[in-house]
């Protein structure tokens, strides 16, 4: 049975996670990168580097959008089938290299952007499936 | 080889971990209300579900791991490669959680494990 409300909030969830996912995943690499290689030798060093990964706003802001994306995707995995979800939310993927070139302005070679067009592809494919293939619990 | 293992752990424990949570959420059920109390309740119940105690410290450790790899890999490297989560999670949909995966559904992650090559191929 097709229920427009369930498409409605099943799209605007996904969309939710489509901003929070790449934002946080951005926003951690851009920390990370800050702080550089880890190489751990002794319980201080740990202590160390654990103090600059707590210190960093960009570390922080990334959390913070991953634990949002974590929220939007636990509520629409309570109706929605993981299997439907998970490509769904693909457009993730075309948004991470986005955010890489013009927010980090990492070099994304034309063949990784030719890669990231067949995931988003092959993961639309998915996602014209059927949402729900389960009965509810 | 560090890497390598990084990698296993970020595509084995965080496709297994988001099975367990997608389990739990199915136990808790489909939400309704969205206010902020009534999504507050939501996590309450899911939290009593030991489902999602078991995804949750898996995924945590994808994480770890993806934190790790991003000290030293390009974030536009690493994401795409994540995306072999979509093999396993298929898998995973089909014999744990008794999804229907269709051929669509299969020819579609054989074309994301083709752009994960790509994108490897890519970063050579």
């Amino acid at each position: 049975m097709k229920r427009p409300d369930l498409h409605v909030k099943t799209s605007f969830f996904i969309l939710l996670m489509v901003i929070f996912g790449p934002l946080g995943n951005v926003l951690l690499g851009r920390g990370m990168r800050k702080i550089g290689s880890v190489d751990v030798e002794s319980v201080g060093q740990v202590f160390h580097i654990a103090m600059r990964v707590l210190s960093s706003p960009s570390i922080w802001a990334g959390i913070l959008s991953l634990i949002s994306f974590f929220v939007a995707y636990m509520l629409v995995l309570s109706w929605a089938d993981y299997s439907y979800v998970q490509p769904a939310s693909s457009v993730s993927y075309l948004m991470v290299a986005l955010l890489a070139h013009f927010l980090l302005h990492e070099v994304v070679t034309p063949v990784r952007w030719l890669g990231v067009g067949i995931i988003c592809l092959g993961v639309l494919v998915v996602g014209y499936t059927p949402h729900r293939t389960t009965e509810p619990c | 080889m560090e890497n390598l293992i990084l990698y296993l752990l970020i595509i084995g424990a965080g496709t297994a971990g988001e099975l367990c949570v997608t389990r739990a959420m199915k136990t808790v059920g489909e939400v309704h209300d969205f206010r902020p109390i009534a999504i507050l309740r939501v996590f309450s119940r899911a939290l009593r579900v030991s489902w999602m105690w078991i995804g949750v410290s898996l995924m945590a450790t994808a994480f770890f791991s993806l934190l790790t790899v991003l000290t030293t890999q390009n974030v536009s490297l690493v994401v795409p490669v994540t995306a072999l989560n979509y093999g396993a999670g298929a898998l995973g949909g089909r014999f744990i959680l008794g999804e229907k995966v269709s051929a669509r559904r299969w020819a579609g992650v054989l074309l994301v494990c083709l752009g994960v090559g790509v994108v490897i191929l890519g970063h050579a």
